[in-house]
């Protein structure tokens, strides 16, 4: 259970993501998705980078993914889990999985979205844990 | 344009301090510049072009013109972290062949171990304004657990093994014992490799590159200069430089920026790399040199493990000797930024100037290769082809 107990930094604000940050305090999980040419993206951006469009949308995602790839970085004061987790919606995402046997992650995993705390009453950031 | 012999590398430095604790940060530039300049046979006054990235202090490239006296008509501080010194080398020719500068001076220095900088361990914070923070920051995003996943990724799918990987370290150490500089200089095993204490799985302490304080610099030249000088003339045969990034989500961690500067650089030397007969690889860890070989087209994607495994990277040993000065694995990363010292070793490899127990027998063609960033998130490749006169 160790993913949890480190503390973890507050993502900065920006205009450009903010709604993406207040829909994380609902526990909700969003994505960008340009209408011009219909991809969704990671991270999100008001300008999309496929195809230069600026109409992008926020979506919300079903909260469901695969683990791509992840390291557990055993040199840490709190040993935890770095992961790239791709979206049932497409993009794959840097994040970290939590709240499980840190030796059990296996690339190809299905896991969930589970949203974390950060410092200074900051946004709760989306992390993943075992479907 | 092709580069093709536009532009030479007519001296090159390696700052001797591995740790810096009586230096300043603008002081070992200066003192790589003159140890480059007089490698060259040139002087402070030859120079009107420079070439230095983020390390620099204060406004780069500004402060250290004002701090080295340089009069200048051309700079350029293209920063793509370690690998700026690479396209550096590129950018110069670029700018020689244009007429812009005659004599181009790159500069690299930096004081991690003076500082005690926590590298590779510590997420690094470029800021808030820098778009990817929020949304990598929290998660712990270290230099080693980025590369680690690269690693851990090309496992799965390629079935490559830390044993592969060690070998890597292991033919680095068999260089860096004649090497009296080398910061490493004991000769390890690849069970010692895979017995050193995972740091972020799959990778080993000894998977990891050191960390050392000093620079380095290099001096391009336009031909007719390079030629009148006393040292052998190192040609630019061709260059390559690329940027990798995320592609908007569309992650693939199992090759690099290399995939497209390897053929780029290969196209404009008008080689293949079965004619190089030496390499630089920037090594900020053992996997970093494995998928940039197989990017490089050494080995297909995927085979990586079975060339750089039993030996075959050792000088006198195997087919493909690299990093014979034992490279970041074990020599010198100096200001985490390896990649003007993996020119530095091809340039002495070409010269005939190595080590005699891992100089290459009749190296003519050889290949340095710098990853800056990081494989995980962001890099910039660039890639150089030199050659002998």
């Amino acid at each position: 259970m160790a993913g949890t107990a480190r503390t973890i930094p507050a993502p900065p604000a920006s205009p450009e993501t903010q709604a993406f940050w207040d829909a994380a305090r609902q526990g909700k999980l969003l994505v960008k998705r340009c209408t011009a040419c219909g991809e969704a993206h990671w991270y999100p951006r008001a300008i999309c980078p496929f195809c230069g469009s600026d109409r992008t949308e926020w979506t919300e995602a079903s909260g469901q993914g695969t683990v791509y790839s992840y390291s557990v970085f055993r040199r840490a004061p709190i040993p935890y889990a770095i992961a790239y987790v791709t979206l049932a919606e497409g993009p794959t995402m840097m994040t970290n999985i939590v709240d499980c046997d840190l030796d059990a992650i296996r690339i190809g995993q299905a896991v969930r979205v589970s949203f974390k705390p950060t410092e200074e009453n900051g946004p709760p950031v989306p992390m993943f844990t075992p479907a | 344009m092709s580069l093709k012999g536009k532009a030479y590398i007519a001296g090159v430095f390696e700052h001797p301090t591995r740790k810096a604790d009586t230096q300043s940060l603008a002081q070992l530039h200066a003192e790589s510049a003159r140890g480059a300049l007089e490698d060259a046979g040139l002087t402070r006054a030859d120079v009107d072009g420079y070439f230095c990235a983020g390390d620099a202090p204060g406004l780069g490239g500004l402060s250290m013109a004002d701090y080295m006296g340089l009069k200048l008509r051309h700079i350029d501080t293209t920063e793509t972290g370690g690998s700026s010194y690479v396209i550096h080398v590129a950018h110069a020719a670029q700018a020689i062949a244009a007429g812009k500068c005659n004599v181009a001076l790159i500069t690299l220095a930096g004081r991690p171990r003076a500082e005690g900088m926590a590298t590779g361990t510590a997420p690094r914070n470029y800021g808030a304004a820098a778009p990817d923070v929020a949304f990598e920051y929290p998660f712990g995003p270290t230099v080693v657990n980025q590369y680690a996943m690269a690693a851990m990724r090309h496992m799965h799918q390629y079935g490559t093994t830390s044993a592969q990987l060690a070998w890597i370290k292991v033919a680095a150490s068999r260089h860096a014992q004649h090497n009296p500089g080398a910061l490493l200089r004991d000769v390890v095993t690849v069970e010692e490799v895979l017995d050193s204490p995972i740091i972020a799985d799959p990778l080993h302490r000894l998977d990891c590159c050191v960390i050392t304080d000093g620079g380095g610099a290099i001096v391009v030249t336009r031909p007719e200069i390079a030629k009148g000088l006393t040292r052998p003339p190192v040609k630019l045969l061709g260059a390559g430089e690329a940027v990798k990034h995320q592609m908007g989500g569309k992650i693939d961690l199992t090759y690099t920026g290399a995939t497209w500067s390897g053929p780029a650089a290969f196209a404009e030397a008008g080689v293949t790399p079965a004619d190089v007969k030496y390499v630089s690889i920037y090594d900020s860890f053992t996997i970093t040199v494995l998928i940039t070989l197989e990017d490089l087209g050494f080995a297909p994607k995927g085979q990586g493990g079975k060339l750089v495994a039993d030996g075959n990277l050792i000088a006198g040993v195997g087919k493909l000797p690299f990093n014979t000065d034992g490279g970041g694995l074990c020599n010198n990363h100096p200001a985490n930024r390896g990649g003007l010292t993996k020119v530095v070793e091809a340039v002495r490899q070409l010269r005939g100037e190595a080590h005699p127990q891992v100089q290459v027998k009749n190296c003519d063609v050889a290949l340095a290769h710098g990853t800056g960033g990081s494989l995980g998130t962001r890099h910039g490749s660039a890639t150089l082809i030199m050659g002998r006169d």
